[in-house]
């Protein structure tokens, strides 16, 4: 009896044993989302077990539109494909972007629309810096998730004020880390000017380039504000200042503006122009709009800006084929250019993100599984800098150069820095992407 | 014993209680609509007290003084930067906010009322028109102050302890807006049924007339600006809690535009004619927007097609109104009471009176 009693209780022992290990292997995840077997649940708001609402805000019309009115439609292109691809988790990812016509006052009310009544899920690459600090307040007082803004002012790195809040392009400082630095280098000996966006914008990408030029050299400063086109007094002062390398921190519609009004004037510097405002098919569509026709890409050459992203000519590359042929199907009507390999970029991260984030997330667990998923940088040159003290996306940018026949052409190697700490080269390799272009 | 009732029967008139009988009726009401719809759609009905205070304002100045204001984008202006910078940094009741930027609003337009007192017509048209562009530029060209073109941040108010943790926020600013947008027009509708109100009208009429009648015209014109100043302050202060962000983009010209098409739309010199005319402003654009994105259009035009569709519904109406809202409401309600035996006056000259007495039996 004793003997078939003790022979019982090891079965049951082990019985138990192999069960509570089992139950631990399957209960295991390092995102801490609590049910990762195979049912969608409506996990957050804007998750449903079928769908993901995510919202942004966008200059479809007004200053900014010239460029970046493709930056969302891009985006919802590579979602469209992944939704053709089984979607997230099998869940079709629904992008509803609001136009704000670069006015912080309507980004703000067409936020707490997308917030309170289409109850997004997330707000995602949400574009302009004075526009999207009017609403980083809310956002994380509501703790909706605020991804990738597309701006590379480095407010959106602050772990203590804005807690949901990510950023994803090179931040200015960097930038202009890394283009003060080739001028020193490479266009040294001459008098330097800035032409800069009167806000955080050009003011972060102007302390970068401080850093390295030193404030107490440049020649002259000039500034101006989305609101006002007439860029001449800028510009004859910093023909007037014998400038002879201007570095330009301004959106595309004024990189257009101010070539045009130097062309006029007789003046030729050598541009220097942020990454933000340097997209060649952008800019020749803008010149020969602006000039009616007298003027178009011949003024881009000798230019000089910077990429964090393969470029939009190299056929070569793998991601550019990617994100080319999910152009020709599903956006053909779109000029292939800067903005739509940017939107679809961004897509692909947040792809990335989702798929970290393990199929239920609610919104802190996304936002945690983002601190901690280390994910690949996909096509970008440079890594991500995401961490739970850093909410910077991409570390740093290649300078390059437009050629006279409008041909650009990378030069030097990838740099990465942070806001003050020394320029490093950046030594790491590119990723390919996967097979069918779905993380 | 029968003086003293007679001064008690004046100091109630049947106006001001009949007024704040309406008012406290309508303050039920909308007190239990903001209740009923959610945190968006208070959100919506915040945006419609804030203009209906600024348009109410405007409607008293050009429908019943008589003088085109195109710069009340830029008193708006002037209230909300009042606002934000109060609150920087500190925190102040939001009573007393409203109050300080109801008072230098009027303040500026005491100074650009007697500035602009000889102008008439299409030259006080213009003057304020330099007011619309010049003013929110002022914010630009002192970065310091102002915050320039990203502008001034306002931290929302929350709502007091005592409604509860749940209470949205929304709706505390839907209350607070709907307050003020009661009393706005209960003081307005006071001061139109008084001697001052038929001394706007008779200037607006005849400024000869008026004169030989007695009437300051200078003084009274003015008089007329600073009240609608003001209200464009207070519309103003609350706007900045409404979007969170004080910003010159957000005053421009399109503003000061926009609140004429309101009150035109709504009726000319109507009070109850600025509360549609905010209706059509706040609604009609969210709904042309709603309507365009369904549409599968090529982006160039469907992203200017919302404006497009506003600007067509606005000739529309004026072609099939011109009266506004309020102008073939109170035309319906005429045919209504000559089917009953009773003859309105007539000859408005294209404006809607607020409680004529020429129409009273």
């Amino acid at each position: 009896m004793k003997s078939v009693m003790d022979g019982t209780a090891s079965w049951i022992r082990g019985i138990a044993l192999v069960c509570v290990v089992g139950l631990l292997a399957a209960c295991g995840n390092s995102t801490g989302s609590t049910n990762n077997s195979g049912t969608n649940t409506a996990s957050a708001p804007g998750i449903t077990a079928t769908t993901i609402t995510i919202g942004s805000t966008q200059p479809l019309t007004g200053p900014a539109a010239p460029g970046y009115s493709e930056i969302a439609p891009a985006s919802n292109a590579y979602f469209q494909y992944l939704n053709a691809h089984g979607g997230v988790f099998g869940r079709k990812l629904t992008y509803d972007y609001v136009d704000d016509g670069y006015n912080p006052t309507n980004t703000a009310s067409q936020t707490r629309k997308l917030v309170l009544q289409d109850k997004v899920f997330a707000i995602f690459s949400a574009l302009g810096t004075p526009t999207h600090l009017a609403v980083a307040d809310y956002l994380n007082s509501e703790k909706v998730p605020d991804l990738f803004v597309s701006s590379g002012c480095n407010c959106w790195n602050d772990v203590s004020k804005y807690p949901n809040t990510f950023g994803w392009q090179p931040d200015y400082t960097i930038e202009g880390k890394v283009l003060g630095q080739y001028i020193k280098q490479s266009i040294s000996g001459k008098k330097v000017g800035y032409f800069y966006q009167n806000d955080e914008f050009g003011l972060d990408g102007v302390k970068g380039l401080d850093d390295q030029l030193g404030a107490s050299s440049i020649a002259s400063r000039q500034n101006y504000v989305p609101t006002n086109t007439n860029v001449g007094p800028q510009i004859a002062a910093l023909q007037a200042s014998g400038a002879q390398v201007v570095v330009s921190f301004t959106i595309p519609a004024f990189t257009a503006l101010a070539l045009l009004t130097a062309a006029k004037l007789g003046y030729h510097p050598t541009w220097v122009v942020s990454n933000v405002g340097s997209d060649v098919p952008t800019l020749t569509g803008l010149l020969t709009a602006f000039s009616k026709g007298a003027a178009g890409a011949q003024l881009l050459g000798g230019m000089v800006s910077d990429t964090y992203l393969p470029l939009i000519s190299d056929s070569s590359n793998p991601w550019i084929t990617l994100f080319k042929g999910i152009h020709d199907q599903y956006i053909s009507s779109l000029p292939w250019d800067g903005n739509v390999l940017y939107g679809m970029a961004q897509a692909y991260t947040l792809a990335q993100a989702f798929k970290a984030a393990g199929r239920n997330p609610t919104r802190s667990s996304f936002v945690k599984s983002l601190e901690s998923a280390k994910l690949g940088s996909g096509p970008g040159l440079a890594p991500f800098g995401y961490s739970s003290s850093n909410h910077l996306g991409y570390l740093g940018v290649q300078v390059d150069t437009i050629g006279a026949d409008g041909t650009q052409s990378t030069s030097g190697p990838v740099y990465t820095s942070s806001d003050s700490g020394p320029i490093s080269q950046y030594s790491g390799s590119t990723s390919s992407p996967p097979a069918n272009g779905i993380p | 014993m029968v003086a003293a009732q007679s001064r008690l029967n004046r100091l109630v008139s049947p106006t001001l209680s009949r007024h704040l009988l309406l008012a406290l009726g309508a303050a039920v009401l909308l007190l239990l609509l903001s209740a009923q719809i959610g945190a968006y759609e208070d959100y919506q009905l915040t945006a419609v007290a804030i203009f209906a205070v600024a348009t109410a304002g405007l409607t008293l100045l050009t429908g019943l003084n008589g003088q085109l204001s195109l710069g009340h984008g830029a008193l708006m202006a002037v209230g909300a930067y009042t606002t934000s910078l109060l609150l920087e940094g500190h925190e102040l009741p939001v009573i007393v906010v409203l109050l300080i930027a109801v008072l230098s609003s009027g303040l500026i337009g005491i100074l650009f009322g007697y500035a602009a007192a000889r102008l008439r017509g299409p030259y006080l048209a213009g003057a304020t028109l330099t007011l619309a562009v010049a003013l929110p530029q002022v914010a630009t060209r002192y970065k310091g102050i102002f915050g320039g073109e990203e502008g001034l941040t306002v931290t929302p108010t929350s709502p007091p302890a005592w409604l509860g943790a749940d209470f949205p926020p929304e709706r505390w600013l839907a209350w607070i807006a709907l307050a003020a947008a009661v009393v706005t027009i209960v003081l307005l509708a006071n001061l139109l049924r008084s001697s001052t109100g038929r001394a706007f009208k008779a200037v607006r009429d005849n400024e000869a007339a008026a004169a030989l009648a007695g009437i300051d015209v200078a003084r009274t014109q003015v008089l007329a600006f600073v009240i609608s100043a003001s209200c464009a302050g207070l519309a103003g202060a609350l706007f900045a809690y409404w979007s969170g962000v004080t910003a010159p983009a957000g005053f421009s010209l399109s503003l000061s535009l926009q609140l004429v098409t309101a009150i035109v739309i709504g009726g000319l010199g109507s009070l109850a004619g600025a509360v549609w005319g905010s209706i059509v402003l706040v609604f009609v654009p969210s709904f042309t927007s709603g309507m365009a994105s369904t549409l599968n259009l090529p982006s160039s035009i469907a992203n200017n097609l919302p404006l497009a569709i506003y600007g067509a519904i606005l000739v529309i109406a004026m072609l099939m109104v011109p009266y506004g809202i309020q102008g073939a409401l109170t035309r319906i309600l005429r045919m209504g009471r000559t089917r009953f035996g009773r003859s309105p006056a007539d000859g408005h000259k294209g404006v809607v009176d607020w409680d004529d007495p020429a129409l009273d039996p």
